[in-house]
């Protein structure tokens, strides 16, 4: 028996309600799919920020180089291999004129020993001894440290066998920083004999007007003289090993690695979905043999076959290398992406509304382009968004080892390359184009996170 | 679990024949040509060659005599040291590889689920953040530039120690393996980490780890064979494609070690363009990784048998 009392309706029942009454009110806007994601993302903070990262570095690498107009292949031969915020003055001088070896600039004059015979500056060091007695010769060194035994002196720079010479002049690549140079005494068979002598020279940078000029460094280069201050040109993250601006160059390898990072992606995503839905779409006999294909390719050793497709589609002289990176790119990476879009379109296939659309008679491009596109969207862009990284990180990888772009042209990777070489002592060739590779990968990264999240609503509570 | 055993191997036989397919045709693309050298100086003698090294045969039976090869395990002789066979080539480089990339992956997989276990335990506090935290950081970060301050750290590290504690760069004693081996399995050892955290996060919200709860079993116990045995599951289906990205991206750390391994060989072999040894490297290195996926998934069915059934 059923006790609840049934109320009987009253004609009140079927008035329409007025404003007040607490009939049911949508308590949460209806939003579309892309618009409940949309805002899903803007509240992850870390998404978001990446976001921004990614707007910022797309103004950098194309809207950088109209702000910094410097050639990325032009060399400061002034300025090798100098950090960022490196002082830049340099003081003018008349052009070089040779030494006899025993004059001593009066500035200098006095003391014995090893002691500089004039004011050291970067155009040449002079060095003036006593004769050792005993001695038949001298080695000369040069140490950027303060040499303590005479079996680290540094830099060979010249042996000295000419009766009666006490004095060496120094010219090879000096820069402004200070050097120890040490002298000792050798005897007849080249042995070394007694003990070294160790001076300190601190060269002051100099240029001379020619030189100015041709750098275009003053206004007005008439009213120079010797003994002024001009500035050499500025370089606001320091230079390479070989003297050009790393901002241009870092700005020259994000267009060529966001080129990649970017095209390939694009590229590949764009083929695996086709070859997917195609794949998945048809099924049958077609969908295994198009399946199986993809797996021998996934099967390939993803680094190796990237090299090997770089010697096969080979870089002629004066070419970039960018090209046959693409192609293998996008040769090796699609299989991925066609097996997700596959198995999705088999899933969205077996959906109930996909059902009901084919019931009422919906077209077989109804159905494609209204429901299978738009529910696969999500985890294609997911997908592309993840596969930004893995491009920037292979072309950074095989531009390290060599397989990359070619030398001329920069790009992150090579540039890392190059920056390991002399990590010690100029670190920042290094940390540069570093932390553009990671900043670039984790922005990416965490992007992917937040669209994957704001996309699938299941993730939501496993992360 | 027979049938499941033979059809994998099945399958990685036609994948190995696959990949030496693709290399075969590849190596045929390549421009210029094995004679292209000073050693054809006429054409007399660039006859004598090609007949010598069989390159006059139509393609079809240049390729039934590299496939007849292969399948004998013979990849030929070197064409630059033309003293040195392929064979030996591998053989002498390759346990260098992989002793680093056998190293790499424990280092990796025991990070990674240690990491992992312990990013889940204390779940949305500090140590969590911070491991979070370093886990993006080493899958943004490219492994060469952690081979550099690896190295960096090193040098400084015996320079104010003042003693050798562990070489900066070479190969030879278990020394010279720990840093390389760490930095390779790093990024993997990341990736693991996020994995394994995701995981066990699932299995915590288990039936049966309610289950457990409710029978009053220590939380120790619980953790231990109930919660970390089944979240492993997942992490040892991608060991296979991890030891696959970690011997292939230990050309990088192969480099910067100056390690004599088969990575930083097979990428000298593609500068001088030494046709038989890239080949042979790619084809052995393809059914190495081919076999290394296969045996994890027979593991990992072995495990689990659910996977059996599929």
């Amino acid at each position: 028996m059923n006790n609840t009392p049934v109320r009987t309706p009253r004609p009140e029942d079927f008035e329409p309600i007025s404003g007040q009454s607490s009939a049911p009110v949508l308590v949460r806007p209806s939003r579309s799919y892309w618009q409940d994601a949309w805002i899903r993302l803007q509240s992850n903070r870390r998404a978001l920020v990446s976001l921004y990262i990614i707007i910022g570095l797309l103004l950098f690498t194309f809207a950088g180089p109209l702000l910094w107009q410097v050639d990325p292949a032009r060399q400061d031969v002034d300025q090798i291999s100098v950090g960022p915020g490196a002082d830049r003055r340099a003081v003018i001088v008349g052009l070089f004129q040779s030494w006899d070896g025993v004059s001593v600039d009066p500035v200098m004059a006095g003391g014995t020993g090893l002691r500089l015979a004039a004011a050291p500056d970067t155009q040449s060091v002079r060095l003036i001894w006593n004769a050792i007695p005993g001695a038949s010769g001298y080695q000369i060194y040069r140490s950027h440290y303060e040499p303590s035994n005479i079996d680290a002196l540094g830099l060979p720079l010249a042996e000295l066998t000419l009766p009666g010479q006490v004095s060496y002049e120094d010219r090879l690549d000096l820069r402004a920083r200070p050097y120890f140079y040490a002298v000792a005494p050798i005897d007849g068979n080249g042995r070394r004999t007694g003990q070294f002598e160790v001076v300190q020279a601190d060269p002051v940078r100099v240029i001379t007007i020619p030189e100015v000029l041709d750098r275009g460094l003053a206004a007005d280069p008439q009213s120079l003289q010797p003994g002024d201050v001009v500035r050499l040109s500025w370089h606001p993250l320091g230079t390479d090993y070989l003297g050009r601006d790393m901002l241009a160059r870092l700005m020259a390898g994000a267009r060529v690695s966001l080129f990649i990072g970017l095209l390939a992606p694009l590229i590949f995503v764009a083929f695996g979905v086709l070859y997917g839905s195609t794949s998945g779409f048809v099924g049958g006999k077609l969908d295994q043999v198009m399946m199986r294909f993809a797996d021998f390719v996934v099967a390939l050793p993803f680094l190796l076959f990237m090299i090997l497709f770089q010697v096969v589609f080979g870089i002629g002289p004066g070419e970039s290398g960018i090209m046959p990176m693409l192609f293998a790119l996008v040769l090796l990476s699609w299989p991925a992406t066609a097996r997700l879009v596959r198995g999705q379109i088999l899933q969205i296939r077996e959906e109930a509304y996909v059902s009901a659309a084919r019931l009422l008679g919906g077209s077989r491009n109804y159905l494609i382009l209204r429901h299978m596109i738009p529910n696969t969207m999500g985890v294609i862009l997911v997908t592309l968004t993840f596969a930004v990284p893995a491009a920037i990180f292979t072309e950074a990888f095989l531009s390290f080892i060599g397989m990359g772009v070619a030398p001329p042209t920069a790009s992150w990777g090579s540039m890392c390359n190059e920056g390991l070489k002399n990590m010690l002592t100029h670190p920042h060739e290094l940390i540069f184009p570093a932390a553009m590779i990671s900043i670039t990968v984790l922005a990416f990264n965490l992007l992917g996170d937040g669209l994957r999240d704001a996309l699938d609503a299941r993730m939501r509570n496993v992360e | 679990m027979w049938a499941y055993t033979a059809k994998r191997i099945l399958q990685g036989v036609i994948t190995v024949w696959f990949i030496a397919t693709a290399t075969f045709v590849a190596m045929h693309n390549v421009p210029g040509d094995p004679l292209s050298n000073e050693r054809a100086t006429t054409e007399a003698i660039r006859i004598n060659l090609e007949a010598r090294y069989g390159l006059d045969k139509p393609m079809w039976e240049q390729y039934v005599i590299y496939m007849g090869n292969m399948a004998r395990g013979d990849f030929g002789i070197s064409f630059v040291q033309q003293n040195r066979r392929v064979n030996d080539i591998i053989r002498d480089h390759f346990p260098v590889s992989a002793t680093l990339g056998i190293l790499a992956v424990t280092f990796a997989a025991l990070g990674g689920i240690l990491w992992g276990a312990l990013t889940s335990l204390y779940r949305n506090r500090m140590p969590d953040y911070i491991i979070m935290f370093l886990v993006i950081l080493g899958i943004s970060v490219p492994s060469f530039v952690f081979a550099g301050l690896g190295q960096l750290a090193l040098v400084n590290l015996n320079n104010t120690l003042g003693v050798s504690v562990l070489p900066v760069a070479g190969w030879g004693t278990v020394g010279h393996m720990l840093l390389p081996a760490l930095v390779l399995g790093l990024g993997t050892m990341a990736y693991l980490t996020r994995l394994m955290r995701s995981s066990m996060l699932e299995v915590i919200n288990s039936d049966y780890v309610r289950t457990a709860k409710a029978k009053g079993l220590p939380p120790t116990r619980i953790f231990t064979r109930h919660q970390l045995r089944n979240a492993v599951l997942p992490v040892i289906t991608v060991l296979g494609p991890a030891i696959a990205a970690i011997t292939t991206g230990g050309f990088v750390v192969e480099l910067v070690f100056a390690i004599p391994g088969l990575g930083r060989y097979f990428v000298q072999a593609v500068q001088q363009l030494d046709y038989t040894v890239i080949m042979g490297t790619t084809v052995f290195y393809g059914a190495f990784l081919v076999s290394m996926v296969i045996l994890v998934d027979l593991i990992y069915g072995w495990v689990d048998p659910r996977v059996r059934l599929q």
